[in-house]
């Protein structure tokens, strides 16, 4: 796939502040570029100052292992923004911490497909198009309804890895933009870039290998997963995805609860809390 | 050249329910017994401090890995099957305690009709209600034939449950009361009372109270903390092999459990199997373990599997529909499971908490207990509604209509995280002749040896008992209070995901050799000295959760080992049936 990604930027020999300037616009509805700001480093970080508090500690793992290219990432957190965005009920995507834990796990097993067998031949016809982007109306039930996450199932015939998938994907999202509104996906309107996510939703966007609904899944997917996992995967930052769902997170016993009318709401509590830290 | 290690009595395939409960029994009587499990050693200690949704649920850490070895799919006869290539599709357990380590532990004994469902059927309502192509027969023993393996079964697993009042006999109660219900499954139940319907609790593999099993094995009382299906249990209060059959086996002393340990063939000279040759996953070494009785007790793949690559048995061919390894595949996929989810505007419930078999069910519409005069399909299953403890991730149900992404979708699956309820209905599959299980031509497995192929498709019988399913707990839903109803939709075809656990046949119980495999004490009726356990003996689904089943085989097998290893020969008689298929 040949790129057509704009070089202005790096042609010129960025540098952060004109950076963060120039990504500091308007994005997923927020104003004044503070998202994307901490995205690329956090800037309120002394430098060579001593590490004493666990919120520091936490920015030490704002950074990038798989993304090699910041403007990819900052593609990908643009759209899963979209898809998670920040409202009144609490923080979006961006600011769980999702970009990392997508970054996180595409660099991991999960992203290199280790435990998926991926030995050939791989068909490439129609049919197998057709059935990855199959409707998604029965993914919400079954025997396993109520552990999975609902994003539809595909089928899975590609020699490409989900790291491949992501990488294949982020770029076409940004060519979409290109050919639309001539634009980074990143610097478009909400509007603009929900057009493009629906384009990659309905399976209508261009993509090399895979069709574009498989790609818009796992994104969905792993958006989802990031807002919701427990906070040592790098999204569910300070447990405020919890916090929204009112969801507790691992606890021993619920035995002198269990036949309790009343909604209980507790403070959440992270593994760290759990493996008693 | 593989290693030959020493002769031993009876060597075991499988370490799960099947595997594990053969070998705990022949050790007990004083065999000599090797059991082989593929996966990895696991205890109590690894799930202590593991609550973690992500890595278990969404990552499949306890099952199968793929990259080695998967299934291929397909539908129809005529089409390329296509390798199953990730565990988001296909769920198979592995390691010591096999798939029950991450079982739900919903729990129910099949019914009288299931084992004789084929003579029944005719026998109520004529021929013709069985329709042209299904295949389903009897399994060559009846319900008070294995009720006494059930009981047993129970009491080794500490089931917590009280009985089915539509239920068949029993010779006695549960040994642990049921589970405390929660508001929801209070709720399930009081309103079909109310309906004039006869509901139970779940009985669970999830214990109620502190136990000691027959086998003086202690399990404790669960704690409802949700991490339950796909997980290992912290605290040893689920019914699994790792607290049961497994210490029962080693405490012996006659039994050598060995892991990573992956059997690839059952040998076998002159009709008689030798023992089985296995590979060590960790150095790649091969050994040879020679035995006087070999007993495949593994996954209902697995067992399928290891007859074909090994060449025992005639293949089952769907032109001819003759021969008997690979016929009658059956289990519960996309068209089971279906039911009507509500969604409660004024209730909230607490939902994260939990238990893999908290839950309320019942039975009216499953088996014969309903008049199938009027109805378009025979059998049925079981209605449940459960509260299995729902993780942050997985909780996402929002109405239809919904987007399923952006701020509308956000809204929504927040507000109605706590507040939806799923009723289901669990209906027997029944056994098709273009339903079966052979090699693929094409696949091969990190050895080079074919993979399993599944060839399934849905017919109309399965489409109408879903239908009928889904009015009847949309029925129910309405009835309990729910604000919002969204219906499931019947599926027009197989999706070829193998989630659940629930697979079945292709090596089938029968009192005839001509259409299964092995006789109603699991042994082979070509090969008298070995006998293939568990889910693959299912002539045909049950309308309800097959564990105990499964655990009840083992037993009944365990018996026909020792009968065997003292008087040798062919222990069921064959009797000749009539399959006008």
């Amino acid at each position: 796939m040949t790129e057509h990604r704009p070089h202005e930027d790096t042609q010129k020999g960025i540098s952060r502040r004109n950076f963060i300037k120039n990504t500091g616009l308007v994005a997923g509805g927020l104003v004044g570029g503070s998202l994307f700001g901490g995205l690329l480093t956090n800037q309120l970080q002394k430098p060579n100052a001593p590490i004493n508090s666990e919120k520091e500690v936490s920015h030490l793992l704002e950074a990038r292992t798989f993304f090699s290219n910041s403007e990819d990432f900052l593609i990908l957190s643009a759209a899963t923004e979209r898809l998670f965005p920040t409202d009144d009920l609490g923080p979006g995507a961006i600011e769980l911490g999702v970009p990392y834990f997508i970054d996180r796990q595409l660099a991991g097993e999960w992203g290199m497909n280790a435990k998926e067998y991926m030995k050939g031949p791989f068909l490439q016809t129609g049919v197998v198009d057709a059935y990855e982007s199959q409707a998604d109306s029965t993914q919400d039930q079954g025997p396993n309804a109520e552990t999975q996450v609902p994003t539809p199932a595909f089928r899975y015939q590609t020699p490409m890895t989900r790291g491949d998938i992501f990488m294949e994907g982020v770029q076409a999202l940004e060519q979409t933009a290109q050919e639309k509104f001539k634009t980074n996906f990143h610097k478009l309107e909400p509007k603009q870039q929900d057009e493009i996510l629906q384009m990659f939703d309905d399976g209508k966007a261009k993509m090399n290998g895979v069709a574009s609904t498989t790609f818009f899944n796992l994104l969905l997917q792993t958006t989802i997963e990031g807002a919701y996992a427990d906070p040592v995967y790098g999204g569910n930052r300070n447990m405020e995805g919890w916090r929204m769902k009112e969801f507790p997170g691992p606890r021993m016993s619920y035995t002198a609860d269990i036949e309790k009318e009343d909604f209980i709401v507790m403070k959440p509590e992270s593994l760290r809390n759990y493996q008693g830290h | 050249m593989a290693k030959k290690l020493k002769k031993v009595d009876v060597v075991v395939v499988g370490s799960g329910w099947a595997g594990g409960v053969v070998s705990a029994e022949l050790a007990k009587a004083g065999y000599q017994v090797v059991t082989l499990e593929r996966g990895k050693k696991q205890d109590r200690q690894d799930y202590i401090g593991v609550k973690d949704e992500l890595r278990y649920t969404d990552r499949y850490e306890m099952m199968q890995n793929l990259s080695p070895e998967t299934i291929t799919s397909r539908v129809k006869i005529e089409d390329t099957a296509l390798p199953v290539r990730t565990r988001a599709e296909m769920m198979a357990g592995t390691d010591l305690g096999g798939g029950s380590v991450h079982w739900a532990g919903a729990t129910y004994r099949w019914r009288a009709i299931d084992f004789e469902l084929r003579s029944k059927t005719i026998e109520r309502y004529g021929k013709e209600k069985i329709p042209e192509g299904m295949t389903i027969q009897d399994w060559g023993i009846t319900y008070d034939e294995m009720e006494p393996y059930y009981d047993k079964w129970e009491k080794t697993a500490g089931i917590s449950g009280e009985p089915d009042p539509l239920g068949d006999k029993r010779s006695s109660d549960y040994p642990n009361p049921p589970m405390l219900a929660s508001p929801a499954v209070k709720l399930f139940k009081e309103t079909t009372e109310r309906m004039g319907y006869h509901p139970f609790q779940v009985a669970a593999g999830n214990l109620s109270q502190a136990y000691t099993n027959p086998d003086g094995e202690k399990l404790n009382a669960c704690m409802f903390c949700s991490y339950c299906t796909m997980y290992g249990c912290d605290f040893t209060a689920k019914s699994d092999p790792l607290a049961t059959v497994i210490p029962t086996a080693r405490k012996t002393g006659n039994c050598e459990i060995r892991t990573n340990s992956l059997v690839r063939r059952v040998l076998h000279k002159d009709g008689k199997a030798t023992g089985v040759m296995f590979t060590d996953t960790r150095t790649g070494i091969e050994y040879e373990q020679p035995a006087d009785v070999v007993v495949l007790g593994a996954f209902s793949f697995t067992n399928n599997r290891l007859l074909m690559l090994s060449e025992i048995g005639t293949q089952y061919d769907p032109a001819t529909r003759k021969g008997t390894i690979g016929r009658n595949f059956n289990g519960q996929f996309n068209i089971t499971f279906l039911g009507a989810r509500g969604f409660f505007e004024n209730k909230k419930f607490n939902l994260y908490m939990g238990a893999g078999a908290l839950g309320g069910t019942l039975s009216d519409f499953a088996g014969d207990n309903f008049d199938h005069s009027n109805v378009d399909f025979i059998n049925g299953g079981g209605i449940e509604m459960r509260q299995y403890g729902d993780g942050a991730i997985s909780t996402n149900h929002v109405p239809s209509g919904t987007p399923k992404w952006g701020p509308e979708f956000k809204k929504n699956s927040i507000h109605y995280a706590n507040r939806s309820l799923v009723a289901w209905y669990t209906p027997a599959v029944m056994s098709w002749w273009h339903n079966y299980v052979d090699l693929d031509p094409t696949y091969k497995d990190e050895y080079g040896d074919p993979l399993l192929r599944i060839t399934n498709r849905y017919t109309d019988h399965d489409r109408n008992m879903a239908k009928f399913g889904i009015e009847k707990c949309s029925e129910i839903m309405k009835e309990m209070g729910a604000d919002i109803i969204d219906e499931d939709e019947v599926p027009e075809e197989f999706d070829h995901i193998y989630s659940g656990g629930h697979y079945a046949g292709g090596i089938i119980m029968g009192a005839d050799p001509e259409t299964s495999a092995v006789n109603n004490y699991l042994q082979m009726w070509e090969m008298d000295n070995l006998f293939v356990v568990g889910g693959s003996a299912f002539p045909q689904f049950g309308g309800h959760h097959p564990t105990s089943t499964i655990g009840a085989l083992a037993y009944r097998a365990a018996e026909g080992v020792e009968k065997y290893l003292k008087e040798g020969g062919q222990l069921a008689e064959a009797k000749q049936e009539t399959l006008n298929a």
